[in-house]
């Protein structure tokens, strides 16, 4: 699945000027409120006209002002889930999640209800009507009533926006089994590093209605302190792909290792041996040692070498670690970098505390 | 209690105000919803000035309503010669131009009852019904339909019950002739005219009271079904 967008759009004092690529199963739009995030997938869903836009999706041309071609909304086969579920409140679960599968050419309907009703757990509120759902499970069945329409593509409007910190954590599992176990590739907007970094397998950072930044997740979530994203800054974050080597029962940890045969220890979760894990450490929690320290309550004490080192801003330095083939942000103050001495190409120790990372 | 039974002739005048003002009400139901559709959602030159035409007979004095009808819809009006030379439909005098009159004066009630609730109907549920494949008359039959319902159906009761008791225009447009334009309101307004006709008019007087009230009670029920359904 390929997604080239091009767009230049008008909204009163806003001006959109934004085109990207994506090839990822789930892109992220990442930005600031205002950024013109919403915009850009109302006009991939096809819910506003934009002024000059061209828009592909999988070879499948959905816009084109060029060519005067713009496929309505109902004719584009793009699920969309918004943040405010939006189920019809005059019928019941079973039958929003049908909805969509009534209008989609019987030869185009992979998606098969049972299973998505199992991955998202909604199976016992099938005969209950919106009325009657929490926020957390009206935006599971939103997430259904969009797959099992059999979309091309999935469009999701900062979902867990509306959701308080306990019903986040109550779907984002859902999110990414969504990512791994279909194969509906999804544009996800999120103003949220946590999210972005936990979900996201590409990333489009946009401000004031430009792309800022496009890339792989890895690569983009380094370079999330450009100037435009200030408010962001106590986010940044690294996403470490390890594998699970097993784990520690008595107590109470996982062990997970790099390619490089480098170690992470986690408290414990439960997967089994050789499954992919998605490791998410704050730039803030990195701790940099020049020498291997000793009698410290830190598990993972990785061994390092600067790959570069940025201001952040006048007391904060941002260094760029190579850890074992993977690439770790840590912030430190610039007191520290200057006490230490810290420069591109020193080795040294990353310390970071097992329970300060969090996995996805 | 004896004097509270209907006489034949007074359930000729029930019976034929009900039919009337069922057909009266059948027949401008599509054209309600597409003009109350119109005018709360479309946007088009002379928008004030058809809001104003479907007001207008709640304004004029029914008498002229009868009148204008009359001009227009006649034996030897233009629409009245289209009707019955291609629809084979004669208005003047018949109680089919006893439910067009009522008709007619109950269309401002209805367009009203069937606007409110599309105005309450939230645009952004029929947007998510789009992007689930739904074409817009697809959506109209299965989201705006459904959630307008309860407001189509309290039209209907007023509509209903404004045309039962339309007396103006009717007695203006196709006189006052027993079992064939007389309905209640003209019946009621007979029986005040010679003597003795007070028990008689007193009868119908009640049956028209209870229609009100029932239509007016019927139409409350459904709004707060209304009321209820967007909340959700």
């Amino acid at each position: 699945m390929s997604l080239s967008v091009s767009i230049r759009h008008r909204l009163g004092d806003f001006e959109l000027d934004t085109a990207f690529e994506s090839q990822g199963r789930l892109t992220a739009l990442f930005g600031p409120s205002g950024s013109g995030k919403t915009s850009v997938v109302n006009a991939i869903g096809g819910l506003i006209r934009p002024r000059g836009a061209r828009i592909v999706a999988d070879g499948r041309v959905l816009v084109d002002t060029d060519e005067r071609l713009f496929l309505p909304a109902h004719r584009r086969r793009i699920g969309y889930v918004f943040q405010d579920a939006r189920l019809l409140p005059h019928l019941t679960v079973s039958q929003n999640l049908r909805y969509g599968r009534f209008f989609t050419p019987k030869a185009e309907r992979y998606a098969d209800m049972a299973t998505i009703v199992e991955l998202l757990g909604i199976g016992h509120l099938m005969e209950r009507k919106p009325g009657q759902l929490s926020g957390g499970e009206k935006q599971r069945v939103a997430i259904g009533r969009a797959l099992v329409a059999s979309p091309r593509l999935i469009l999701m409007d900062e979902p867990l926006a509306s959701l308080d910190q306990a019903r986040r954590a109550e779907i984002l599992p859902y999110l990414e089994r969504l990512r791994d176990e279909t194969r509906v590739p999804i544009v996800y907007v999120s103003h949220s590093v946590a999210e972005v970094a936990r979900l996201a397998t590409d990333i489009i950072v946009m401000a004031e209605g430009k792309v800022r930044a496009a890339g792989p997740a890895e690569r983009v979530l380094h370079h999330l302190d450009v100037p435009s994203l200030e408010g962001q800054r106590a986010d940044i974050v690294s996403v470490l792909r390890l594998a699970i080597a097993g784990h520690d029962q008595p107590a109470g940890l996982t062990r997970l290792r790099t390619e490089d045969g480098g170690e992470w220890i986690v408290p414990h979760f439960s997967g089994a041996a050789g499954d992919g894990v998605r490791l998410i450490v704050r730039a803030r929690d990195v701790m940099i040692a020049t020498k291997r320290p000793e009698g410290l309550s830190a598990l993972n004490i990785v061994p390092c070498r600067i790959a570069g080192i940025e201001a952040l801003d006048q007391g904060e330095m941002l260094a760029t670690l190579d850890a074992e083939g993977q690439r770790l942000a840590a912030r430190v103050t610039r007191h520290s970098a200057d006490r230490l001495s810290l420069r591109p190409g020193m080795e040294v120790f990353a310390v970071v505390k097992a329970v300060s990372v969090e996995h996805g | 209690m004896d004097w509270l039974a209907l006489s034949p002739d007074e359930w000729v005048a029930v019976r034929l105000s009900i039919w009337v003002a069922t057909w009266a009400t059948v027949i401008s139901l599509p054209f309600g919803i597409l003009i109350a559709l119109a005018l709360a959602r479309g946007n088009f030159p002379g928008k004030s000035l058809l809001n104003g035409l479907v007001h207008l007979p709640l304004i004029l004095p029914p008498v002229v309503t009868g009148y204008l009808l009359l001009l227009t819809f006649g034996r030897r009006a233009p629409l009245g010669q289209f009707f019955e030379q291609y629809l084979g439909i004669v208005f003047s005098f018949r109680w089919t131009g006893a439910a067009l009159a009522g008709g007619i004066m109950a269309f401002p009630l209805m367009v009203r009852a069937i606007r409110l609730s599309i105005e309450g109907v939230d645009a952004r549920l029929e947007q998510a019904a789009g992007t689930l494949g739904a074409s817009p008359v697809w959506v109209f039959l299965t989201v705006t339909l459904p959630l307008i319902l309860p407001g189509i159906i309290a039209g209907m009761i007023l509509s209903f019950a404004k045309a039962i008791g339309e007396f103006g225009a009717t007695i203006t447009f196709v006189s006052n002739i027993p079992g064939q334009t007389q309905t209640l309101p003209s019946a009621i307004y007979t029986f005040t005219q010679v003597p003795d006709g007070g028990p008689g008019a007193m009868r119908l007087t009640l049956v028209a009271i209870a229609v009100a009230m029932a239509a007016l009670l019927a139409s409350e029920f459904f709004a707060r079904r209304v009321a209820r359904r967007m909340a959700s």
